[in-house]
C-alpha cells in the first residue's frame, strides 16, 4: 500500500477548501491527488490494489452537517443526506412505502456489513468492477487512458451490451442509481463554484472515447444530499435483479420499473436498467412503447425489444440481450401485478 | 438431539461438540499466521504478469527507496538451495528464482521484505520486470497444447483400467449414447489465506505454515535447504480451511526461510488472494467421452470413459477418476483411456476428491441420459446394474450399502412423488425439477504413529501429527481415547500440527480419521493391557478376570461379573503415576519398508482399489429438486438430500458437518465455481472471491444428511472409511439431472449457468 495523508475535514466547506487546493481544474475525481472517502467499501479496495492512487484522502465521515446524515420525508419527496448508509435508507418505512424501488435496490445490493458501512452518496459513485480494470496488469482505457481494453475480446461475461464503446465496455454495477434514474431524482452537490443540482441522469458519462471520465463531478465537489421527487409511479415500483446467486453478487441484469396504471392501461411508465450497461440506463423507449397501452405479456415484450434494440455483445455476454429482455418483461408484470 | 447432532444410529459415534469448537469461535485458536509476533519482518510477494517466457531485467530501484525495505530476494539468492520436487509433499517442480524462465501466470519473481507489512506490499507492487515474452498455450484447444497419453506419467495412474471386449459390446448394444462433458478450472479460495512464517534459532528452522502435511514438508523443506530434517520443525495446529491446497509445499516456503536466515529475524508473508491463484495449486479443468452401452431391460453391457486433463508443462499432474468410475456399475466390459494435455499453467494439484468429483459427475450425468433414453426410472436403472464384484478385477467389495442409500434418501427426499415427464412439474412461474446421482470415495489408510498418555488423575494427551483441517480430527480421535480409556471427553488433550509430535500421513485422500485413530486405537489399547495385568494379577481387585473381558468406563476397570476397580487405584497399586504408549499403524498390505517411509514423509496409501482380497469404497446418493424461472432462468436449489455410508462412523456431528459441507460445495460446482482463463494470455481473470463465485447462506435451504449404518471389519482396525471428501461427489450431476428435468436441456458443461439456459 502507498503511503497517503488522511485528513477529517469537519464540514463540508472545509472539506471544499482542502480538496480545492489540492487538486486542478482539470483533474478528475476518481484520478485526482486528493480524494473524499465515506463508507470506503470501494476506494479502500481499489487503494489496495493499486488501481486508485490518492495521495491525499479526505474523510467524509465527520462533516458536522446534520442533514447529510438524515433522511427526510415530505409532500415534495424524500431527501436522503449523503452519508446516509444503505442499511438505513433500505430499512426506512417511509421509503419503503412510498418508493419500494429504492428500498429494493437497496436491499438487493452488497452484504448486510457492506450496506451498514456504504454510504448513499459513495454508492452512486462506486467505480466497474471490470475484471480487467481492477487488475492493474492489465491494459484499461478507464485506469491508464490509450492503454487499451484488454476486456473487448477477453473474458467480458460481465460486460455491458448498451452504452458501451471501442474503448470500453465495462458494466456500471451498482442497483441503486437504477431506482434514483427512473424517479427522475436530482443530486445536490457543493464545490469552489458553489452550490448546484445535478439531474441524477446527468451525472454518469458514458464512456465513448474517454471513458476515464466518469462523472459530471469535478475532483473538489461533493454530492451533499439526493432528492427524488414525489410521483405518482412511485409507489407501483420494484427492482428484479438476476444473479448468479442468491445473495452478494452483482447483477447480470436487473430491472428497476415504476408504473402509474389507469386500471391496466400504463399513464405513466418508468424504466432504468442495471447490469447491462456501461452507466445507470434509462430504457425511454421501452417507456414509450408501454404508454397508454394495456400492460400484458405482449406489450411488455414489445418494450423489452425496444429496450435492447441497440444493444451490442461480445463473445461471452451475449446472453446478456436476452436475460436483459426477459428480466425487463418479468419485473413489468410483477410490478403490475403489485397491490399497491 | 437437534440436525446438527444427529442421533447416533448403529455402529455410530456420539455426537460431541468439536473439542477445539470454544477456542475456534472465541479468537483463542491461534493459526499460523498468527505466531510468532515478535520481531516479524514482513514478505510480499512480486510475481510475473505473463505465463510464459524470461525474465530479461527486474527493476529494483523503486521498490529499494520505500522507507522500510529490507531485502529483496530474487534471481540468484536461492541459487545455493536445492529445487522444489513434484510429488506428495512438493507441488510443483519449477523452482521459480532459481530460473528467469516463467513457465505460467503470477510466478514468483521475487520477494520484498520489510519492517511493516504495507512497506513490503508497496515495495512489491514497485518491482518491474522486463520480458521476453512467447506466445502462451492456455488450455484445451489453444495453439501448442500438447496431448499425451497419462498411464505411466505420474505413480498415481499406472494403467488405463479395462475389462472385456468394449467395441464389440458397444456395437452389438441396441441402446447406446455418446457423450461429451466437462468440468472448469476451479481454486480452493479457503478462507485462511496461504502464508508462511520462517525464523532460524541457531541451526534450527521454524516454520508456521498451514500445512496438512507437517512431517512431509519437514523432509522436502530440509532437502531443497540442504539441512538435517531433525532441525526443521513445522507448525500448524490450526488450518482454516485447506481442500488439498495445503497438502503439497508450494516454493515460497523455501524463499521466505531463506529471506529469513539472511535477515537473522522471522519474515511472515501472506499471499494476498489473487496471488494465490497462480502460486498455489488448483482442480485443472478436465473433458469427458462417456459411451454406454446397454440392453433394452437396462442391463448395461459395455462403458467407457474417455479423460482429458490439463497440466503444467513442468509437471504430469493427473487424476485419473476412471480407476473409480471403471467399478461403480456392472458394466459388462470396460474401456477407459486418460491422456493429458500440457499448457503453460501452473502445476494443478489436489482439491477435494480431485479423481472423483470431476469424473464421476461425467458418468452419473451420463448414467441419467442412459436411463432417460431407455426410459426408465434413474435410481431404477442404477440398482439394475447394481454390481456383485467389481467389473475390473472381480473382487468383491469390502461393503457397499448403495442402494440402502438410494433408498433412504428417495423416501426421505419423496421421489416417489416426482413425475418423471420432463417440464411437468411447476410451481408457479418455477419450473421445478427433480434430480439424483452416486457418491463414491475409495477408503484407504496409511501408516500412522500417535503417542498416548493416561495419568493416574485420568488424563489424557493424545499427540499425532495429523492436521486439524476442519474435519474434527482432533476430535474424534479424543473421542476414541475417550472410549477405549473410559475416561470423560474433557479429560483428553489432543495435540496435533506439528512436526516433532508422531508422524502421521499427508491429510489427504479422506484417509486421517482411520489412519490416526487406528493408531490412537492401538496406543490406548497397549495401555489397557498394561492396566488390565496391574488390575488382575494374583491379589489385585480383578484377579481372576481375564483381559479381553475387561472393560473400560466411567473412570474404571469392569470386569464380566460387575466388579470393578478405580483407574486411580489401579495406578496406586501399580506404584505408577502415568502409562505413556507410543503406537505405529500399519494398514493390511504395507509394505516392510512402510513405517521407515512414514518418517521419510512419503506414507504408502493402501485400501481403494489396490488391496489383493477386496475393494473399498464408501457410498452415498444424493437427490436435489431445482426451481428454474421460467422467464429468467435462474437456478436455485430449495433442496437437497444426501445419504451415505461410511462404515463406522466415530461421531455423528462431525460426520454430517463434512458430508454437508461437501454437498453445499457440490452445489457451487454445479451452479457458480470457476476459474476463468483469458485464452489470449494464459493468464486467470477472476482471481478474487467478488468474481469467483461459491454459495452463500441464502443459496443453501433445507439440507438434509442421512448416515446410513454400515459395519465394515476389512478396513481398518477402527472400521472407518473417509467420508471428508465423499459429500461433493456426484452432487452437480444430480443438479444436472435436475436441470433436464425442469427443462428438456441437458447440460454437459459446467458450471451450470443461466448462459446455458436461455437461449
Amino acid at each position: 500500500m502507498r503511503p497517503f495523508v488522511y485528513e477529517q475535514p469537519n464540514d463540508i466547506s472545509a472539506a471544499v477548501a482542502i480538496a480545492s487546493r489540492f487538486t486542478t481544474d482539470d483533474e478528475q475525481p476518481t484520478r485526482a491527488n486528493a480524494q473524499f472517502i465515506a463508507g470506503g467499501t470501494n476506494l479502500a479496495d481499489y487503494m489496495k490494489l493499486g488501481v486508485a492512487v490518492p495521495n491525499r484522502l479526505l474523510d467524509l465521515n465527520r462533516l458536522e452537517e446534520p442533514a447529510l446524515r438524515q433522511i427526510r420525508v415530505s409532500d415534495d419527496g424524500i431527501r436522503f443526506g449523503a452519508l446516509v448508509r444503505m442499511g438505513e435508507a433500505a430499512d426506512h418505512a417511509e421509503v419503503k412505502r412510498r418508493c419500494p424501488v429504492i428500498a429494493d435496490s437497496l436491499r438487493l445490493a452488497a452484504s448486510g456489513q457492506i450496506r451498514n458501512m456504504a454510504s448513499l452518496a459513495g454508492n452512486i459513485l462506486q467505480r466497474t468492477r471490470c475484471e480487467y480494470f481492477r487488475e492493474t496488469s492489465w491494459p484499461c482505457n478507464k485506469r491508464v487512458p490509450g492503454s487499451g481494453c484488454a476486456a473487448m475480446e477477453g473474458f467480458n461475461r460481465q460486460h455491458a451490451v448498451l452504452g458501451a464503446s471501442d474503448a470500453c465496455i465495462a458494466t456500471y454495477h451498482g442497483d441503486f442509481a437504477q431506482a434514483l434514474i427512473a424517479l427522475d431524482a436530482v443530486v445536490r452537490a457543493e464545490g469552489s463554484r458553489g452550490a448546484r443540482k445535478v439531474p441524477f441522469a446527468r451525472l454518469h458519462r458514458l464512456p465513448r472515447d474517454t471513458p476515464h471520465i466518469e462523472t459530471d463531478l469535478a475532483a473538489d465537489e461533493i454530492i451533499t444530499a439526493i432528492e427524488v421527487p414525489a410521483v405518482a409511479w412511485a409507489r407501483r415500483s420494484r427492482y428484479l435483479k438476476i444473479r448468479d446467486r442468491e445473495s452478494y453478487a452483482f447483477a447480470l441484469a436487473s430491472a428497476a420499473v415504476a408504473l402509474d396504471l389507469d386500471g391496466d392501461s400504463v399513464r405513466e411508465a418508468r424504466i432504468a436498467l442495471g447490469g447491462v450497461a456501461t452507466v445507470p440506463w434509462r430504457a425511454r423507449a421501452a417507456e414509450a412503447a408501454l404508454q397508454d397501452k394495456k400492460l400484458d405479456e405482449a406489450s411488455a415484450d414489445a418494450a423489452a425489444q425496444a429496450a435492447f434494440a441497440d444493444a451490442e455483445s461480445r463473445q461471452h455476454n451475449a446472453f446478456k440481450v436476452e436475460l436483459g429482455k426477459r428480466t425487463l418483461v418479468r419485473a413489468l408484470l410483477e410490478t403490475r401485478d403489485m397491490k399497491v | 438431539m437437534d440436525a446438527a447432532a444427529p442421533k447416533p444410529g448403529e455402529n455410530q459415534g456420539e455426537p460431541l461438540p468439536r473439542i477445539d469448537a470454544r477456542l475456534k469461535v472465541t479468537g483463542q485458536a491461534h493459526y499460523p499466521a498468527d505466531l510468532p509476533t515478535a520481531n516479524i519482518a514482513y514478505g510480499a510477494l512480486s510475481t510475473s504478469s505473463i505465463a510464459r517466457g524470461r525474465v530479461t531485467k527486474l527493476r529494483l530501484d523503486d521498490a529499494r527507496a520505500v522507507p522500510g525495505l529490507l531485502d529483496i530476494v530474487t534471481y540468484g539468492d536461492m541459487d545455493k538451495v536445492e529445487k522444489p520436487k513434484f510429488g506428495n509433499s512438493g507441488a510443483t517442480s519449477i523452482g521459480p528464482l532459481h530460473d528467469r524462465t516463467i513457465f505460467h501466470d503470477g510466478q514468483i519473481i521475487a520477494l520484498a521484505v520489510a519492517e511493516t507489512f504495507e512497506a513490503a506490499e508497496e515495495a512489491a507492487q514497485l518491482i518491474r520486470a522486463e520480458y521476453e515474452e512467447e506466445k502462451p498455450t492456455a488450455s484445451f484447444d489453444s495453439p501448442g497444447a500438447k496431448t499425451v497419453d497419462a498411464a505411466g506419467k505420474n505413480p498415481m495412474h499406472k494403467e488405463d483400467v479395462k475389462a472385456g471386449n468394449f467395441d464389440a459390446a458397444y456395437a452389438a448394444a441396441p441402446v447406446r449414447i455418446d457423450a461429451r462433458y466437462s468440468t472448469p478450472t476451479q481454486h480452493h479460495n479457503p478462507i485462511e489465506l496461504f502464508s508462511t512464517t520462517a525464523f532460524w534459532q541457531g541451526d534450527q528452522l521454524i516454520v508456521h505454515e498451514p500445512t496438512q502435511n507437517v512431517t512431509g514438508w519437514k523432509v522436502e523443506l530440509a532437502r531443497q535447504l540442504k539441512i538435517d530434517p531433525a532441525n526443521v520443525r513445522i507448525l500448524s495446529p490450526f488450518i482454516g480451511g485447506a481442500f488439498g491446497s495445503k497438502g503439497p509445499m508450494t516454493p515460497r516456503t523455501a524463499i521466505v526461510a531463506v529471506a529469513a536466515k539472511r535477515l537473522g529475524r522471522p519474515v511472515r508473508c501472506v499471499t494476498s488472494r489473487m496471488q494465490a491463484f497462480g502460486t498455489q495449486t488448483y482442480r485443472a479443468e478436465t473433458r469427458h467421452r462417456i459411451r454406454i452401452g446397454a440392453g433394452r431391460d437396462g442391463r448395461i453391457t459395455a462403458f467407457a470413459h474417455e479423460g482429458w486433463e490439463v497440466t503444467s508443462r513442468a509437471d504430469a499432474y493427473v487424476v485419473a477418476g476412471t480407476s473409480a468410475t471403471g467399478r461403480m456399475y456392472d458394466y459388462g466390459s470396460v474401456l477407459t483411456h486418460v491422456s493429458l494435455v500440457e499448457a503453460d499453467r501452473n502445476t494443478p494439484g489436489y482439491m477435494r476428491s480431485p479423481p472423483e468429483t470431476p469424473y464421476v459427475y461425467a458418468l452419473e450425468n451420463a448414467m441419467d441420459e442412459m436411463a432417460v433414453t431407455l426410459g426408465m426410472d434413474p435410481v431404477e436403472f442404477r440398482r439394475i446394474n447394481e454390481p456383485k464384484v467389481e467389473p475390473i478385477g472381480k473382487k468383491p467389495f469390502s461393503s457397499r450399502s448403495l442402494i440402502q442409500c438410494y433408498d433412504q434418501a428417495a423416501d426421505a427426499f419423496g421421489w416417489a412423488k416426482r413425475d418423471p415427464k420432463v417440464g411437468a412439474m411447476r410451481d408457479g412461474d418455477w419450473l421445478v425439477g427433480m434430480g439424483c446421482a452416486t457418491a463414491i470415495y475409495p477408503t484407504a489408510a496409511a501408516p500412522c504413529a500417535a503417542r498416548v498418555r493416561l495419568t493416574s488423575d485420568g488424563d489424557v494427551r493424545v499427540q499425532c501429527g495429523s492436521h486439524e483441517i476442519g474435519t474434527g480430527v482432533r476430535t474424534v480421535a479424543g473421542q476414541m481415547a475417550s472410549e477405549r480409556l473410559g475416561v470423560p471427553i474433557d479429560k483428553v488433550n489432543v495435540e496435533m500440527g506439528d512436526s516433532s509430535l508422531p508422524p502421521a500421513p499427508v491429510s489427504g485422500g479422506s484417509i486421517s480419521t482411520a489412519s490416526v485413530c487406528s493408531a490412537v486405537l492401538k496406543a490406548c489399547d497397549a495401555i489397557r493391557t498394561k492396566l488390565s495385568v496391574g488390575a488382575t494379577a494374583e491379589g489385585r481387585p480383578l484377579a481372576g478376570s481375564h483381559n479381553e473381558e475387561l472393560d473400560f468406563a466411567d473412570g474404571k476397570i469392569v470386569a464380566k461379573g460387575g466388579a470393578s476397580a478405580k483407574i486411580e487405584d489401579v495406578f496406586k497399586i501399580m506404584q505408577v503415576g502415568a502409562i505413556d504408549e507410543y503406537a505405529e499403524f500399519a494398514p493390511k498390505g504395507a509394505t516392510p519398508g512402510a513405517l521407515k517411509k512414514l518418517y521419510a514423509g512419503q506414507p504408502e496409501f493402501h485400501g481403494g482399489d489396490h488391496d489383493e482380497d477386496s475393494v473399498k469404497y464408501a457410498f452415498g446418493a444424493e437427490f436435489v429438486e431445482v426451481r428454474i424461472n421460467r422467464y429468467t432462468r435462474e437456478i436455485r436449489v430449495p433442496r437437497i438430500v444426501g445419504a451415505f455410508a461410511a462404515g463406522r462412523i466415530m461421531n455423528t456431528r462431525t460426520a454430517r458437518s463434512q458430508l454437508m459441507g461437501g454437498m453445499i460445495w457440490g452445489i457451487g460446482q454445479a451452479l457458480q465455481e470457476a476459474t476463468e482463463v483469458d485464452g489470449r494470455y494464459a493468464r486467470y481473470v477472476n482471481r478474487d472471491l467478488q468474481d469467483y463465485l461459491v454459495p452463500v447462506n441464502a443459496d443453501i435451504r433445507d439440507l438434509q444428511v442421512i448416515l446410513v449404518p454400515e459395519v465394515d471389519h476389512a478396513v481398518n482396525p477402527a472400521g472407518v472409511k473417509g467420508l471428508g471428501e465423499l459429500g461433493n461427489v456426484g452432487t452437480a450431476a444430480a443438479v444436472a439431472s435436475a436441470v433436464y428435468h425442469a427443462t428438456g436441456n441437458r447440460i454437459r458443461d459446467l458450471p451450470i449457468r443461466i448462459d446455458q439456459l436461455i437461449a
